[in-house]
């Protein structure tokens, strides 16, 4: 059994955030504290900091030749990882071996210089990937040819539109052979042409037997490229494994409920004190479920009426179980737990709230929830043709089916 | 912390697509990553193994500077120019400064040369790590690179301005002399002692970030503590040590003595040597403790 590639055992990264005295502190500062120290006692102003932990107890091993995505929701800890891969910060705890000559490309065209040309940039940047220059001088002519730059490579950078300079910068860094490559997310930039060439070069990298790391959010290129997927939430690695199955289990996770909303300046009345969603994404024609906590001082009988906002704030639907459904319930004295469950909702993709009042039908508003509930409708294709009603069309945001007879 | 085996990995290139790694071996490079504990030894083989990035960052950086100015190669010159004639007119002329028997320009302007080096150097350095922050944060390469990388740009101003130097000398009627073979010492002591200075402000700009305020007071306050205005015997003799406890005192001084046929003092550069090798030394060990929190900080 051939040694890993990359082993990672037991790695943690701690960031400090909020204290002035990690990041760009000033000389000022530092003086100041340095006199009222010892007047101040132990008590450091390291108190004032939060830590959070990026990377927790992060282990993995990646075979030579595996090509592995990763994938993650925003703040999973993705870029943290390939940054302490890439030797650009040190980790709090663990190890790292890695096993080959290692690349990263986290950005790209790191180091071009605006007043160099080209030709010159090309050489630079190959030079900080770690490309000795006799490598870049016989790549040279491969590389202007990728980028399509080939009239301008002798005029300064900053004469080229962004496309070219994307185009230049990723074709140096697309060059880069190490054993081990490992990107992030580059392919974030450029139009859909550039991203599809990016991503056939990779995949050409990847198919030639090197190990490849690579973070990204677009599920199909990590479906069309990697065998096995890595996902990561909150520092940890949830899963490693097929793609398939890492891909549908971060796709669970994304469509699990943000926190609850919960009412901090409560009234003495009856009130809701709480809500959350078991869902907070769903398709066309889904149903949401609401999980709300009630509170009333003595025993009432109370509705619920719910409107739902598009991302405009304009209010595209009403329901209620009263008057609408035609149903009150009972209210206890004390706390009330009520489940709604409201649908099928017949919504385009997009971004909703949901307001929410306790009323007395016809009667009064005892209270109305102070935040509106987001939930987001991911696909919207009613009749499964593969069309995405979006409600960004601005042609409205509810669909319903449509059947139709012709007569000749 | 990094057994290297090297194995070069042999690429054929084909009319299109990319060359498959050779067969892995056992004997592969392999790193290491592990948290910094305490002080990390200065890797001097990894240095050398990045030394084509040096170079290529040191060309950067001098291509730039002549590609930016409208005066160009005229700038290396220039600038201790125009200097020398004020502190000639002012100095040597109206204080009247005393000049070891020298013309006053010319011992004025021998003195400015490795100070404008020092100076420029100094500064650039000083700022180069937080301009390269988006560098830092992208790609790993040792740091150490970039305060060295923009101090081999001055040496080509030096260059040109010894050049000018040396034919104002014949302009006055000083021949060049043997002690002119000291020089090229001499110019490597004010490089070892501007690689110390910069290495150090450069981690102390990403450390504090009002630093950058205090660089250029410091080297102004620095150029009046060094004898370039005025000669180190302005100073008493038994007070001299003190001033060559800073080490560009000795270089400067040396300099002069090697382009203006002075005897050495090589007590003094001896000095001045060991005062900038601590400096040296304390530097690269303060970088070396910011570093791994540099691009968690920058």
């Amino acid at each position: 059994m051939t040694a890993p590639a990359i082993r990672v055992e037991g790695l943690w990264k701690e960031y400090s955030i909020g204290g002035a005295r990690r990041s760009g502190q000033t000389l000022r500062e530092a003086l100041v504290e340095g006199f009222r120290a010892p007047l101040r006692g132990i008590r450091r102003a390291a108190d004032e900091e939060t830590r959070f932990w990026a990377l927790s107890d992060v282990s993995f091993d990646v075979q030579p030749g595996e090509v592995v995505g990763v994938i993650g929701r925003n703040g999973a800890g993705k870029s943290t990882l390939l940054k302490v891969l890439s030797r650009i910060t040190a980790p709090t705890k663990g190890r790292v071996e890695i096993r080959g000559r290692i690349a990263s490309l986290l950005e790209v065209g790191a180091g071009f210089h605006a007043e160099l040309t080209g030709r010159e940039n090309i050489r630079l940047n190959g030079a900080i990937l770690g490309m000795s220059s006799g490598e870049v001088a016989r790549k040279f002519d491969q590389i202007v040819a990728f980028s399509g730059v080939e009239k301008f490579i002798d005029t300064p950078v900053k004469r080229y539109s962004s496309g070219m300079y994307m185009r230049l910068a990723f074709a140096v860094a697309a060059h880069l052979e190490p054993e081990i490559l490992v990107i992030d997310e580059v392919l974030a930039v450029g139009d859909a042409e550039f991203q599809r060439k990016c991503l056939g070069r990779i995949g050409e990298i990847a198919g030639n037997g090197r190990t490849v790391l690579f973070v990204s959010h677009n599920m199909s290129a990590i479906r069309a490229l990697c065998p096995s997927a890595m996902l990561l939430e909150s520092g940890a690695v949830k899963l490693k494994g097929a793609s398939a199955e890492a891909i549908a289990l971060y796709v669970s996770l994304s469509r699990e409920g943000a926190a609850d909303i919960v009412e901090t300046i409560t009234p003495r009345g009856p009130h809701i004190a709480r809500v959350g969603l078991t869902l907070s994404q769903i398709d066309h024609g889904g149903t949401l479920v609401l999980h709300c906590r009630l509170f009333s001082p003595q025993t009432l009988r109370a509705a619920i009426e719910i409107e739902i906002h598009d991302d405009a704030g304009l209010p595209v639907i009403y329901a209620s179980t009263a008057p609408m459904a035609g149903v009150e319930f009972d209210l206890a004295e004390g706390e009330t737990s009520l489940t709604l469950k409201v649908g099928p909702l017949p919504l385009a993709r997009g971004d909703y709230t949901i307001h929410l009042w306790l009323i007395k039908p016809w009667a009064e508003e005892f209270h109305r929830l102070s935040q509106p509930v987001p939930f987001s409708v991911a696909h919207s294709d009613p009749c499964g043709v593969g069309f995405d009603f979006q409600q960004s069309y601005g042609r409205g945001c509810v669909s319903v089916p449509i059947a139709f007879e012709t007569r000749a | 912390m990094s057994d290297i085996d090297f194995n070069k990995v042999g690429a054929d290139f084909g009319a299109a697509g990319v060359a498959a790694p050779a067969a892995p071996t056992e004997t592969r490079e392999t790193t290491i990553i592990e948290p910094v504990r305490g002080w990390r030894s200065f890797d001097l083989k990894e240095l050398w193994r990045y030394r084509e990035l040096l170079w290529v960052l040191t060309e950067r950086d001098i291509k730039v500077r002549y590609k930016q100015t409208v005066l160009g190669v005229a700038w290396a010159i220039i600038q201790p120019l125009m200097l020398m004639v004020v502190f000639s007119v002012f100095f040597g002329r109206l204080a009247k400064m005393p000049a070891d028997g020298l013309p006053y320009s010319i011992f004025v302007f021998a003195g400015l040369l490795p100070w404008t080096f020092f100076a420029n150097a100094v500064s650039s350095s000083a700022a180069s790590l937080v301009g390269s922050a988006n560098l830092v944060s992208k790609v790993y390469f040792p740091r150490l690179i970039i305060p060295l990388a923009s101090v081999g740009g001055g040496l080509v101003d030096l260059g040109i301005a010894t050049a000018v130097l040396l034919a104002m000398m014949l302009g006055y009627g000083l021949g060049w002399s043997a002690n002119l073979f000291a020089a090229p010492l001499l110019i490597a002591g004010v490089v070892f002692i501007a690689l110390g200075v910069g290495v150090w402000l450069s981690a102390l700009n990403v450390a504090y970030r009002d630093f950058r305020y205090v660089v250029p007071f410091l080297i102004q306050f620095w150029m009046f503590a060094t004898p370039v205005v005025y000669p180190a015997s302005l100073a008493p003799e038994q007070w001299r040590w003190l001033l060559f406890l800073n080490p560009m005192a000795g270089f400067v001084e040396g300099f002069r003595s090697a382009f203006l046929d002075r005897p050495f003092d090589w007590r003094a550069i001896g000095l001045s040597l060991v005062a900038a090798a601590a400096v040296f030394v304390l530097g690269v060990i303060y970088f070396e403790k910011v570093e791994r929190r540099f691009a968690d900080i920058i």
